[in-house]
């Protein structure tokens, strides 16, 4: 398998999608490099899905261009476009053994049966399942299913490879591992990837860059740390990991920061181009320090549930500022409900947004 | 270049220029045309006798179908390609219909064009093989060009299998229904008669009420339904009980239930009627013993409505239960296990869970009863006496001394009136909801078991329905081994040799029984039709499930239409419409052949549309992204999966084919007489012994297709997934 070779970019030009009234993707514009895996990442219902389908020539836009490689494939059906994907469901054929599947793609395109089945055993082998090829999916494991998924979606070695939620039907344990396996084989190959999740984690674990998508459009486009860092809007603020989001006020602005208030507290951020006057701050759970000590420019608080999850501590807090969610690494300081605290903010994790 | 293309032209020229335009009178597989061929005025293609026998109407036709040739080395992208498409097929296909439509048997067949274009002076039949293919490449070149204007994605072979099934439909269902209509408000002399027409739908002998004043009968619509009424609520009661019996209780002989309930579907409808006869006729067993042990006169009680009524209620009493017992199964435990866990006791569970849980299940089985009912033909016909029907009563109006088509046009219009409102309440009401499926989620809860009192009224009624029916099953088979039934209960083989002794003549076997030459044909429409529609059932329920597409609604209506029409309907609806050119096939296996798989094909829609639901739509994709196109997909991926439904289609079809009575008794002729309509002229001359032989040996030979069949398809394939699903099939027990 040549890597990287075939790799080529994805262009979207104002593509619409509509069923009937329902518009599942609106004027979707954006650009992916080639060899780079990109994640499309939203709540369910946000157009990701659509968006993938109509990659893969499973859905037909309903106005703009779709560019792959150079070559425009707007009007072309799946079957002749050169993209491959592995479905949610995994989508073996339940009739065919596993060779008979990763084989599929070859014998269709009229290769002769032995060389093609003879190019499924190294596909199998690739994805260490040399052996399994006589079996039928249904005598494989959830994870094992998965690997002969991939490999027959790699085994016409397209110019893109497409992932719908491919961990989602794995347990919690083996998730972790087929996502590192994926990003192996992915940069090992230097495949243009697009994958698809609603899990946030999933996709600041695999990604190059993600695509954020709400209600039928991008909400923001950036690599993991951009979005995570520097969220455009409340929504990427709280759908990338979790945050407490909470009022204040910009008072000044000084060169790239801005003097902001917030419950009394004063601290210096970027302000990101945002004016003077009221603005939404994120917070993120783990950006916020307790302590039973009195500390200047904090918010004293209360605690008003205390949770203990071996790795961390989950609090509430009560303070002038309304309920904010708080994770705590220091297992031993324990801190139950009835205590006063004050809630310090770290320097990162707090983070200016445009009020929506 | 697009190869369909090359194809779908090379197909029209072939029709058009090789072989024989009209239609050969000695039967489609009749060769002997070749002798006159091809200078022949009768045997001639398209072109010549175009050119040369001064039928120059068909020549534009010849100009359409060149047209393509223009854009056989453009792109499919490019705007020609497909406007010069849509041209040559729209046109090809309107004018073509057109002029088989103007120019019939007398010349114009308008009057408005007489008067025009003066008279012609010449004369068309039907059409045949030539003008086949020539719509064929007509109908693909209009699909091809939809396709390239970027429908369905643009697949050809999906929007060309839309189009051929649409074609279809509209000729072989929907123009006959039209010749209907246009038939009810004609005279006999097929003038314009609306004010007859009135007169005719609002008689008396339709809608009177005569028998709630007088001792006279009502009219035949009110006779009609209120049979319908009470055999549907008849059969939804009796079905009810089996299906609590089957999944309720821990009753033994389950399987034998089941088997029970799949004898009907491989009888011939009237068969039943004819042993309710053999029983419970005035020489019947019953009558004869009563008189022995009780002195009762024997009297003909049983021929009118409560023969009809227990012969419908024998024969549609398992369509209920397997509706039922989909719909009882597929009740989750979980909420009758909720229901109890709140103190509910069994019967209060039963009244105030399962049972309004059933309510789309049992509307849905009342209204198959009633339309069921409607529609039947086969045991009115044997046992309504006094009582009649409609369907009989169409019958009567097409072949008996009236021989009056528009009162049989007006009286199948009420009847299909009647069984489409049915028809249209079931989707209307209840529309998908009675498919409970079991979802993937395990119920792994039991169902609870009938509360006493109704498990006490479940096995009353039920259990002696079975031996009742188990007693109608033996009359049948037995009943042709006696002499005479009712006077002589002697046994013989006499009914058997007569239908089917075999002698040794001069060359060979000679099959000289009576029914051979009509059991041939059975077996022979029944093979053939089977498999086309099985074809076409799959065919359409792939296109309904798989594919979007702007008036699909519309499509599914027309291709689930025919299940609501009455055979007696259809039958008339083809003798008026196929009679005449352009399509001109009465008398022929052809038309009995398409008359069972318009019929039928519902039935293998529905297979099709159950199973295909169940195969997930991301392996069709998955093939899709690989590289097959749809045609190879539905091929390798589809079809594989689908056996189980093409086993259930191919059975169904066939024993339909076999069974079937109502539509037939139009279509049969001395040349292609079927089983049934001979049984039945065997039943009207009161030859019972014959008749009932004769039904036992098709009973056992439909057992024995459906077990080749069963066999040759084969079972799926599918490791671990089928033994679960054998595994559920045995823990609802």
């Amino acid at each position: 398998m040549m890597a990287g070779s075939t790799a080529a970019s994805v262009r979207f030009q104002d593509v619409v999608k509509a069923f009937g009234e329902v518009v599942a993707v609106r004027d979707l514009s954006f650009t992916i490099e080639p060899g780079s895996l990109v994640t499309l990442l939203g709540p369910s219902g946000c157009g990701k899905t659509t968006t993938l389908r109509l990659i893969a020539g499973l859905e037909m836009s309903t106005s703009g261009k779709i560019l792959i490689g150079e070559r425009e494939v707007t009007k072309l059906p799946a079957s002749e476009r050169d993209v491959s994907m592995v479905f949610q469901s995994y989508a073996l054929f339940p009739h065919m053994t596993v060779l008979e599947n990763v084989a599929y793609g070859l014998s269709v395109s009229g290769m002769p049966k032995a060389e093609a089945h003879a190019k499924a055993e190294q596909q199998l082998a690739l994805v260490g399942l040399k052996g399994f090829g006589a079996r039928l999916p249904s005598e494989l494991s959830g994870g094992q299913q998965q690997r002969v998924a991939v490999a027959r979606a790699l085994i016409l070695e397209p110019q893109v490879l497409l992932f719908d939620e491919p961990l989602s039907n794995l347990d919690a344990k083996l998730r972790r591992h087929v996502r590192q396996e994926i990003c192996e084989l992915q940069q090992s190959l230097g495949l243009t990837t697009v994958y698809v999740t609603h899990d946030q984690e999933e996709a600041l674990a695999v990604s190059d860059r993600i695509i954020v998508m709400r209600n039928a459009e991008i909400a923001q486009t950036g690599t993991p740390h951009e979005l995570y860092e520097e969220p455009a809007d409340l929504f990427v603020a709280d759908f990338i990991g979790d945050a407490n989001v909470v009022t204040g006020e910009i008072k000044a602005l000084d060169g790239a920061l801005a003097v902001v208030d917030i419950g009394g507290v004063e601290r210096r951020l970027p302000h990101r181009g945002l004016p003077p006057g009221e603005v939404d701050v994120a917070i993120r759970p783990e950006a916020i320090h307790l302590s039973r000590e009195r500390v200047d420019n904090s918010l004293s608080g209360t605690v008003s549930k205390a949770t203990y999850l071996g790795s961390h501590l989950e609090y509430s807090v009560e303070t002038p500022l309304g309920e904010l969610f708080v994770i705590d690494h220091r297992v031993d300081g324990f801190a139950p409900p009835g205590t006063t605290v004050s809630v310090v903010m770290a320097d990162r994790g707090v983070t200016l947004v445009e009020s929506g | 270049m697009r190869r369909s293309v090359v194809l779908w032209l090379a197909v029209g020229w072939v029709g058009l220029a090789v072989l024989p335009w009209y239609a050969i009178e000695d039967g489609f597989w009749n060769f002997a045309w070749l002798d006159g061929y091809p200078v022949d005025g009768d045997f001639a293609p398209a072109l010549l006798q175009g050119l040369g026998h001064g039928r120059w109407w068909l020549l534009p036709v010849c100009l359409a179908l060149a047209a393509p040739v223009g854009i056989l080395g453009r792109r499919k992208t490019d705007p020609w390609f497909a406007a010069v498409l849509l041209m040559a097929g729209g046109f090809g296909l309107a004018y073509t219909l057109a002029q088989g439509f103007a120019i019939g048997i007398r010349g114009w067949e308008f009057e408005a064009l007489e008067s025009t274009f003066g008279e012609l002076g010449d004369r068309q039949f039907g059409m045949g093989y030539g003008a086949v293919l020539v719509f064929g490449a007509f109908l693909f070149f209009l699909t091809e060009g939809i396709a390239a204007r970027g429908a369905i994605k643009g697949d050809v072979f999906v929007v060309g299998s839309i189009g051929l099934v649409i074609a279809l439909v509209a000729a072989f269902i929907f123009f006959p229904i039209t010749r209907i209509l246009i038939s009810a408000v004609q005279d006999n002399d097929e003038n314009f008669a609306p004010a007859l027409f009135f007169t005719k739908l609002f008689s008396g002998d339709i809608w009177g009420l005569e028998c709630l004043t007088a001792n006279l009968s009502c009219g035949v619509a009110w006779n009609s339904l209120f049979m319908a009424i009470l055999v549907g609520a008849g059969t939804t009661a009796m079905g009810l009980a089996f299906a609590l019996i089957a999944t309720r209780t821990g009753f033994r002989a389950k399987k034998l239930l089941r088997v029970l309930t799949v004898l009907p579907i491989i009888t011939p409808p009237f068969v039943i009627g004819l042993a309710v006869i053999l029983l419970f006729g005035r020489s019947g067993a019953v009558s004869t013993f009563l008189e022995w042990a009780f002195a009762i006169e024997p009297s003909r009680w049983i021929y009118g409505l409560p023969g009809i009524w227990l012969a419908q209620m024998l024969a549609f009493t398992p369509i209920a239960f397997l509706v039922l017992i989909g719909v009882v199964e597929g009740i989750s435990p979980a909420m009758e296990e909720a229901a109890i866990t709140l103190r509910a006791d069994t019967w209060r569970t039963f009244v105030t869970v399962s049972l309004p849980l059933m309510r789309p299940g049992l509307a849905n089985a009342f209204l198959l009863g009633f339309i069921e009912s409607l529609a039947d033909f086969g045991n009115p016909m044997v046992l309504g006496g006094d009582y009649d029907v409609l369907s009989i009563e169409i019958f009567f109006a097409i072949v008996g001394a009236q021989h009056d088509q528009s009162r049989a046009a007006v009286l199948a219009i009420v009847l299909l009136a009647f069984t489409l409102s049915a028809f249209y309440a079931q989707r209307r009401w209840l529309g998908r909801k009675s498919y409970a499926t079991i979802s993937g989620k395990g119920d792994s809860g039991l169902h609870m078991h009938l509360p006493r009192r109704l498990k006490i009224l479940s096995y009353g009624t039920a259990l002696p329905w079975a031996a009742l029916t188990a007693v109608i099953y033996c009359t049948i088979m037995f009943g042709g081994f006696v002499e005479s039934w009712g006077r002589d209960h002697g046994f013989t083989l006499r009914h058997y040799l007569e239908a089917f002794s075999v002698t040794t003549g001069a060359h060979g076997l000679v099959w000289s029984g009576a029914a051979w030459n009509s059991f041939w044909t059975t077996l022979e429409i029944a093979a053939i039709s089977a498999p086309l529609t099985a074809g076409v059932g799959l065919l359409t329920a792939y296109i309904l499930v798989r594919q979007r597409f702007v008036g699909k609604d519309a499509f599914e209506f027309g291709t689930m239409l025919s299940f609501a029409i009455p055979g007696t309907v259809i039958g008339i609806g083809y003798i008026l419409a196929f009679n005449v050119p352009p399509i001109e096939i009465t008398g022929t296996g052809v038309i009995l052949v398409i008359c069972f798989v318009f019929r039928n094909m519902p039935v293998g829609v529905r297979a099709g549309i159950a199973a295909m639901s169940q195969i997930d739509q991301s392996l069709d994709e998955a093939s899709l992204t690989l590289g097959a196109r749809s045609f190879t997909t539905l091929r390798k991926v589809v079809l594989p999966l689908l056996r189980p439904a093409i086993v259930a289609a191919l059975v169904f079809s066939f024993v339909r084919a076999m069974t079937a009575i109502s539509a037939v008794i139009f279509l049969v002729s001395a040349n292609y007489d079927m089983a049934t309509s001979y049984i039945l002229g065997r039943v009207e001359n009161s030859d019972f012994g014959l008749a009932i032989a004769y039904s036992s040996v098709l009973i056992l030979v439909m057992l024995c297709a459906i077990v080749l069949i069963q066999v040759a398809v084969g079972q799926r394939r599918l490791g671990r997934r089928g033994a679960q699903q054998f595994g559920l099939e045995g823990s609802t027990g």
